[in-house]
């Protein structure tokens, strides 16, 4: 039995999400490779090895790796193949794009976005926006697995020195090409591995009421910004803020739903928060149904008052 | 051009589905029915495509039950010019529809396929990355923004970390994301017009695939819930709760 985890990493630092996916593929079992495919990342190759029980990494840099886009990436995945079992990786947008790719090649049918490891072929995954839980049993000889990483500690990277080997890349098959990133720059923790979350919805009505009124909470807590899909299509907030079904799925120890209805949709991406609290100022706000404290309030009152109280 | 575009029938995402007591599957017996959101976002952007002057004929393809013409006859009635159904009784999983969209591609010719970016019944998110494998054609996932350019597509991808412009050489893969467009409401006199436009029947035989499941469920039962907490009076009394009660707050 042998593991490939493909990293999730920057080119520069290596992702809490591979942490979290090791931790699930230690519990599928067996040797642990984990591939970090990029460009000028030997430091990140070099932050994985530090991960105990992992028996090597394997370091393949290439201009057309630099941004993991999707043709490439899952070529280099494919050519190493063979040597595993499973294939593993987060559920982030590259991996979400890239380990589909690698499934369809090898012919597996991929088990997307588990949530916990029964057995080394058999997994729980959410279907339905959360609304159900399945287990899988997966029947291809080989797996190709992604990780829904709320759902998994993160491994320590400290204690170990699994050799780092490096190895060619493949062909690039040239059938695309990266032009730009634009990319949200911020001070501020990531959503996905965020202790506390402040988030706004539709009712915040401004992208400027949005900064004003739920940056200075989320700032003095320290926390990482969400959004509701109506705060982001309405331009209050940046497309990569939004949490739910089709945004990220987070679950911080404590996340603040401020002018948030809860939707099914929102819910989906939060509800296995910790503590979670809504203020909101209808009182029959479904939202209310899955927070642990709930406020009937407006937030242009509440949000400056919690401020100026933190 | 041709355009190729999948359309899934799901459950209404305004339903709330109701799992079997037994932990057989979830209820789907008198719930509504839809498209699927995101493949009325993919049916849009091919009609603007034809609309705009770069794409000559929009045909939509849908695997699932009879009924399931519902939701073709919908996409024709936004404006799609031609329908597919392939005919299946079960669930279908993402590989073999890729295995069965592969086969309609190959035999319609489409420079571009345009697909949801997630099923919002089993929220696979596979399908337009394995078709496009199968394909060996390039792939943009996840697009808010889709730009023709020659032989060459520029598309704006939704990524973790804010947005990513990519340029893919046709023919192509795109999946949609939310912010791709907003889908039309079908007016009733297209509606009329969509019954007369012609909708082929096949079956995954005709096309030689084979459509079992490689993936066996073993189980299917409600997450666990959330009981719903207290009501606060105040913004003091919740910092209270926070710092004492739960101690998710030190200060
Ligand atoms: C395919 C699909 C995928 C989706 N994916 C997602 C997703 O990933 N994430 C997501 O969030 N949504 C998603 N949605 C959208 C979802 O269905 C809801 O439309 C959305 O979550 C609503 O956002 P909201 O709660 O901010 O807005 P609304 O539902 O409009 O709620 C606004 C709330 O603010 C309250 N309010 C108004 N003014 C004030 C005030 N001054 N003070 C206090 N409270 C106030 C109101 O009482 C109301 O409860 C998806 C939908 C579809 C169809
Ligand atoms: N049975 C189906 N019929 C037609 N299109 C489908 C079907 N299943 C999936 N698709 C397409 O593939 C996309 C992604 O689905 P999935 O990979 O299941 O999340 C959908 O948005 C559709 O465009």
């Amino acid at each position: 039995m042998a593991i490939l985890l493909f990293a999730e990493h920057d080119n520069a630092a290596l992702s809490d999400q591979t942490a979290r996916t090791l931790t699930a593929a230690r519990r599928i079992g067996g040797e642990i490779d984990i591939l970090v495919a990029g460009k000028g990342a030997a430091a990140v190759a070099q932050a994985a090895s530090a991960f105990q029980g992992v028996r090597k990494i394997l370091l393949a840099e290439a201009d057309a790796l630099e941004h993991r886009l999707a043709e490439p990436a899952a070529a280099l995945i494919v050519s190493l193949a063979g040597d595993y079992d499973t294939v593993i990786a987060p559920a982030t947008t590259t991996g979400k794009n890239v380990l589909p790719r690698v499934a369809a090649l090898l012919d597996v049918m991929q088990v997307s976005e588990i949530v916990e490891v029964v057995s080394a072929d058999t997994f729980k995954r959410p279907i339905y926006a959360g609304n159900a839980i399945q287990t899988v049993q997966a029947t291809d000889g080989k797996k190709v697995i992604t990780v829904r990483t709320s759902g998994f500690e993160a491994a320590q990277a400290e204690g170990g020195s699994a050799p780092v080997e490096t190895i060619g890349a493949t062909a690039d098959p040239r059938l695309s090409g990266f032009v730009e990133n634009r990319l949200s720059e911020s001070e501020r923790p990531e959503l996905a591995s965020a202790r506390i979350i402040v988030s706004g919805g539709r009712a915040l009505g401004s992208e400027e009421r949005f900064r004003q009124v739920i940056l200075p909470v989320a700032d003095k807590l320290g926390a990482a910004v969400g959004a509701s899909r109506a705060a982001v299509d309405a331009g209050y907030a940046p497309n990569d803020w939004q949490v739910g079904q089709t945004g990220k799925v987070v679950a911080p120890e404590l996340y603040v739903a401020c002018g948030i209805s809860g939707a099914i949709q929102h819910l989906a991406g939060m509800k296995d928060s910790k503590v979670i609290v809504a203020i909101n100022k209808d009182e029959d706000a479904p939202i209310f149904q899955v927070a642990d404290y709930g406020l009937v309030a407006d937030i242009f009152d509440a949000l400056p008052e919690l401020e100026r109280a933190l | 051009m041709k355009v190729l575009v999948p359309v899934k029938r799901v459950v209404d995402f305004n339903v709330k589905i109701r799992v079997k007591a037994d932990g057989t599957g979830v209820d789907l017996s008198n719930v509504k029915m839809s498209m699927n959101p995101f493949d009325e976002i993919a049916v849009e952007e091919a009609i603007r495509l034809k609309e705009a002057g770069k794409a000559e004929e929009v045909v939509v393809v849908s695997i699932g039950p009879a009924q399931a013409q519902e939701t073709l006859r919908t996409a024709l009635a936004m404006g799609a010019d031609r329908a597919i159904l392939i005919k299946v009784e079960d669930m279908v999983e993402p590989l073999a529809v890729a295995k069965l969209l592969k086969a309609v591609a190959d035999a319609e010719g489409p420079r571009l396929v345009v697909l949801g970016k997630q099923a919002i019944d089993d929220d696979a998110n596979q399908t337009g990355q394995m078709l496009s494998a199968l394909l060996g054609w390039s792939q943009a996932t996840f697009a808010s923004a889709v730009a023709l350019e020659g032989d060459k597509a520029r598309v704006t991808r939704e990524v973790d970390g804010g947005l990513q412009v990519i340029e893919v050489a046709l023919p192509a893969i795109v999946t949609a994301d939310l912010r791709l467009n907003e889908p039309r409401y079908a007016s009733l006199p297209n509606i009329m017009k969509a019954k007369k436009k012609p909708l082929e029947e096949k079956t995954p035989a005709d096309y030689g695939v084979n459509v079992d499941a490689r993936l066996k469920v073993l189980k299917t039962e409600e997450p666990g819930t959330r009981k719903a907490g207290v009501k606060v009076a105040s913004v003091a009394e919740l910092l209270d709760k926070l710092k004492n009660e739960a101690g998710v707050l030190q200060f």
